[in-house]
């Protein structure tokens, strides 16, 4: 799924990195643990958080992730989007609850190698 | 063996924004070298997770990075508090960071583990009051 997708699922507004929307994800991870992260992530293009400082964008650095979603509304201080911009990580933030954020994205078929199937999915 | 590449790091103890930051410049480094993805990979979360360590409970300290031929060694050196129990540390789940800690996503008892399971060897010389170091070792010939 490419990440321009996931925007549009999340109806998300896109802080940074609209060069990388087009790049593909295979799957995402949620969590407010960074060191959760740290510890499960295999190759999840994409984190769900409603963790907000910019340990979150380090924390995708070394997992080699290039796209964070910042959930529940929040918004993030100037500072994390500009380092994020800084290390190629796009951005994305949605008013969406990261229960219904990862539900709509798994529904639509990320992470779910049964059915993503092709390159580009549409609807399910 | 031929010659020994040696980085050094500062970590600055007095700002969590600033923690990671050594791990960060070490990606760089060990990717402009080539080394394989997956040997990069661990050595950045195990590196991170340190660091992190370092500056919630010991004011930071140093970060060396020797790379040889077939070896990749990084020690973490700082004049902390010690760690108490080392078996205790080592369990997942196991933490003493303070819950403010928490709240920025670490400090869930997984920092010593992470680096454990992120590398091929760990050594840990600690003593309370003085300070802790810590060894975590890379063969690359085993990782391809």
């Amino acid at each position: 799924m490419k990440i321009s997708r996931v925007a549009e699922i999340l109806e998300a507004k896109v802080l940074t990195g609209g060069d990388l929307l087009d790049c593909e994800v295979n799957s995402a991870c949620g969590s407010d643990m960074m060191s959760d992260v740290l510890a499960y992530v295999k190759d999840q293009g994409i984190l769900l958080t409603g963790l907000m400082n910019v340990q979150v964008i380090r924390t995708l650095l070394m997992m080699d992730m290039n796209c964070v979603v910042f959930v529940r509304g929040k918004v993030p201080a100037a500072g994390i989007v500009d380092f994020a911009e800084e290390n190629g990580v796009a951005v994305l933030q949605t008013d969406l609850p990261m229960f219904e954020s990862c539900g709509r994205l798994y529904a639509a078929g990320l992470g779910r190698a049964d059915l993503e199937s092709g390159p580009e999915r549409e609807e399910v | 063996m031929s010659d020994t590449l040696h980085y050094h790091f500062d970590v600055d103890g007095a700002s969590f924004a600033n923690a990671g930051r050594a791990s960060v410049e070490t990606k760089k480094l060990l990717r402009q070298l080539g080394v394989a993805p997956n040997v990069i990979r661990s050595i950045s979360v195990a590196m991170y997770e340190g660091e992190i360590n370092m500056v919630i409970h010991a004011h930071g300290g140093d970060a060396d990075v020797y790379i040889t031929e077939d070896t990749i060694i990084i020690i973490l050196k700082d004049e902390g508090p010690g760690i108490r129990n080392v078996e205790e540390a080592m369990k997942e789940g196991f933490s003493t960071a303070p819950e403010n800690i928490r709240a920025l996503g670490f400090g869930a008892g997984m920092g010593l583990p992470n680096m454990k399971r992120y590398s091929d060897e760990m050594h840990i010389d600690t003593k309370v009051g003085v300070g802790t170091t810590i060894e975590l070792w890379y063969h690359l010939n085993k990782q391809q």
